[in-house]
């Protein structure tokens, strides 16, 4: 009863927020903020992968692009459809089924990527799943250039705007909540002990195959989601957004922020995102100088720059320690 | 038949230009266990070094001869393999134990950077190194002392900085739009049976094959050859057996890196367009033939490369060439689903 009353009252702030914002800061700084909201899911769904079981994918730009893709062509071409099943709705209830829809095949379809592309890596050593993943994002990327009802080359126009900033914190919100339960449960532990020592988990019972590729999965269909609503937001999709470029920058946001750490997955994308947006005009020099922010953050303070901090102290159990990198 | 054979001529210098990268990969991962991603920004770095080494003065007045040619591969592989070095001194050394003047070089560069947008002269770029420079040293002076441990994927993490650091950086030096690589060798074009035989194409077979030649002599035949493998190996005892192995490793870096960056100039013979991006995807590539071939093992990344060149030039002349660069990691997939250790590779097993 409390909780629901609790996520009605954050609805109703984000409804206000929605509504005020883009008056308050101006259509600029509202972009960037939804930005780093999508960038938030991203940073935070990685982490599972990352921080907390320990693999290391460098691909999850692949996932973004299958979720922003698959949800804006559901919109494109069964939104009519969609539209007239719910046709008794009024207009912003039918966008709400229209986004919903979307994100919901979003997250199916990355989750399916997902589970293909960990499965033969991940039986593997770390290693290879993180030259998978990348080969894996230049696949989708060649593919989504050769596919012309998708718009190829060209790039995807179009696209309904249905998301905002109400949807995209609603689903960081979404996103951090699943993702700390994860953590908290006995799934995360299994994770997390793969992560402290693989062949320790494996001779206590924990089938680290499946535990490696469910947390694959579950952040694959985050990264989905973040696609479908960067998708719906911009209106527009490039095939040039989602190249390795994009995963890296996902990477330097948990490094920045502390691997294994969901606080600090957030602090991180938001930080990554700001500042690149107020160095713009250093051109590639901003990239030149996080590049070496990133090294030099795991020669002098691998934690990241958060470490373990944590906001929410589990009443009940510890929370799980940050990666020891 | 013909058609054939021409595809097997191409797809063979383009398989031996993508085996020459796949040493460099493969090297450095028998001695480290670490995937170098900033090796396929060595392979652009070579290509951009030969571009200006033949644009100087002394490469325009040697022009397209064989003075000219070998001016410009012997330069450029030296300059890959200083970057190299400083690639492992810098990065992945102080990454394994802590090493001196690691935050002077990095705030050095950052200066430098800083002096570049400020002020645009060279004084002002090296103003601003020399003031990175020092201030890194005093930090490290004051007590900023780089975590001791080692780990997998901590170093992992750097190789990824580094090739960010050269992809930006190249951006930032070079300029970002392409250019073309002038012409070094003469070009003519022989017809034997059918099948054409460029200059260009002769020239990347006969070097990759003596490069080839004269790593397997260092490898084997050679005292520091064999405190490579003494390395690749087991790197701890070989430290007990008073190998001096940062050295060692420093080495492999430098061989592997001269390999890349001859890789880098073969390649812009036949595809003369350079720009900082190029090296990522012949990178990855590069590095699907080393795990074809058995990561570790240097003959087999001699045979991936070529089964991989062989298989995209293949693919792309009898299939769909618009999927050319996704043919490599399909074979990636399939490797590691039926023989994840590669054709040469032998099983390790994971120690407690």
């Amino acid at each position: 009863m409390k909780r629901w009353l609790l996520w009605l009252g954050v609805l109703l702030v984000l409804a206000g927020l929605e509504a005020s914002l883009r008056g308050l800061i101006g259509p600029y700084a509202y972009q960037i903020t939804v930005l780093v909201g999508v960038n938030i899911i991203l940073a935070v769904s990685l982490n599972l992968i990352n921080g907390f079981t320990g693999q290391f994918s460098i691909g999850h730009a692949g996932f973004y692009a299958v979720g922003a893709y698959t949800s804006a062509a559901l919109v494109k071409f069964g939104g009519p459809a969609i539209r007239g099943l719910v046709g008794f709705l009024p207009a912003i209830g039918q966008d709400a089924v229209l986004l919903l829809a979307g994100l919901a095949a979003a997250a199916i379809v990355a989750g399916i990527a997902g589970l293909a592309v960990g499965i033969p890596s991940l039986r593997l050593r770390g290693d290879y799943l993180a030259i998978v993943t990348l080969g894996f994002g230049e696949i989708i990327r060649v593919v989504i250039l050769n596919v012309d009802s998708i718009g190829g080359a060209r790039g995807f126009s179009g696209i309904e705007q249905l998301s905002n900033f109400f949807w995209v914190y609603f689903f960081v919100l979404v996103t951090i909540v699943v993702i700390h339960n994860i953590v908290h449960s006995s799934y995360g532990r299994a994770f997390v002990s793969i992560r402290d020592d693989e062949i320790a988990a494996e001779a206590m019972g924990v089938d680290t195959t499946r535990f490696k590729v469910l947390s694959f999965v579950i952040s694959s269909m985050f990264a989905g989601i973040a696609g479908g609503l960067f998708g719906h937001f911009t209106m527009y999709l490039h095939p040039n957004s989602f190249t390795f470029v994009a995963s890296f920058n996902v990477i330097i946001m948990i490094v920045i922020g502390g691997l294994g750490s969901i606080e600090g997955a957030v602090v991180g994308a938001t930080v990554f995102t700001v500042a690149l947006e107020l160095l713009r005009k250093l051109g590639p020099f901003r990239l030149v100088s996080f590049a070496v922010l990133l090294v030099l953050i795991m020669i002098y303070r691998p934690q990241g720059l958060l470490g373990s901090w944590t906001l929410f102290k589990g009443r009940r159990k510890a929370a799980p320690k940050a990666m020891v990198v | 038949m013909e058609t054939f054979l021409q595809q097997l001529v191409n797809g063979i210098s383009q398989g031996s230009a993508y085996a020459l990268i796949a040493l460099g990969y493969t090297m450095v991962y028998g001695v480290l266990r670490l995937i170098n991603f900033a090796h396929s920004d060595v392979y652009m770095f070579g290509a951009f070094m030969g571009y200006y080494i033949a644009n100087s003065t002394l490469g325009l007045a040697l022009g397209p001869s064989i003075p000219g040619a070998i001016l410009v591969m012997v330069g450029s592989m030296a300059l890959c393999a200083c970057l190299g070095i400083l690639i492992e001194r810098f990065a992945y050394r102080p990454g394994r134990s802590p090493s001196p003047f690691t935050l002077s070089f990095w705030f050095g560069i950052l200066g430098a950077g800083f002096g570049q947008l400020l002020g645009g002269t060279l004084v002002s770029v090296a103003l601003g190194a020399l003031a990175g420079a020092v201030l890194g040293f005093v930090l490290e002076k004051v007590g900023l002392k780089p975590k001791p441990q080692s780990s997998h994927l901590k170093l992992l993490i750097i190789a990824i900085g580094v090739s960010f650091f050269l992809e930006n950086g190249g951006q930032q030096v070079f300029g970002a739009d392409p250019k073309f690589f002038p012409q070094i060798i003469p070009n003519r074009s022989i017809d034997v049976g059918g099948v054409s035989l460029d200059t260009q194409k002769l020239t990347v077979l006969g070097v990759a094959l003596l490069l080839m030649i004269l790593l397997n002599v260092v490898v084997h035949y050679t005292k520091t050859g064999k405190a490579m493998r003494a390395v690749s190996f087991n790197l701890d005892t070989a430290k007990l057996m008073g190998i001096n192995t940062d050295r060692i490793i420093a080495f492999t870096f430098a061989l592997g890196s001269a390999l890349a960056g001859a890789g880098g100039i073969l390649v812009t013979l036949m595809y003369p367009r350079i720009d900082p991006l190029m090296g990522i995807m012949p990178g990855l590539k590069a590095f699907v033939a080393a795990v074809l071939g058995g990561i570790g093992n240097i003959t087999g990344a001699m045979i991936g490369g070529l089964i991989i060149g062989l298989a995209e030039v293949m693919a792309v002349g009898y299939g769909q060439s618009t999927y050319r660069d996704a043919i490599a990691f399909v074979i990636l997939v399939l490797i590691l689903l039926l023989k994840p250790t590669g054709i040469m590779g032998k099983g390790m097993v994971e120690k407690v």
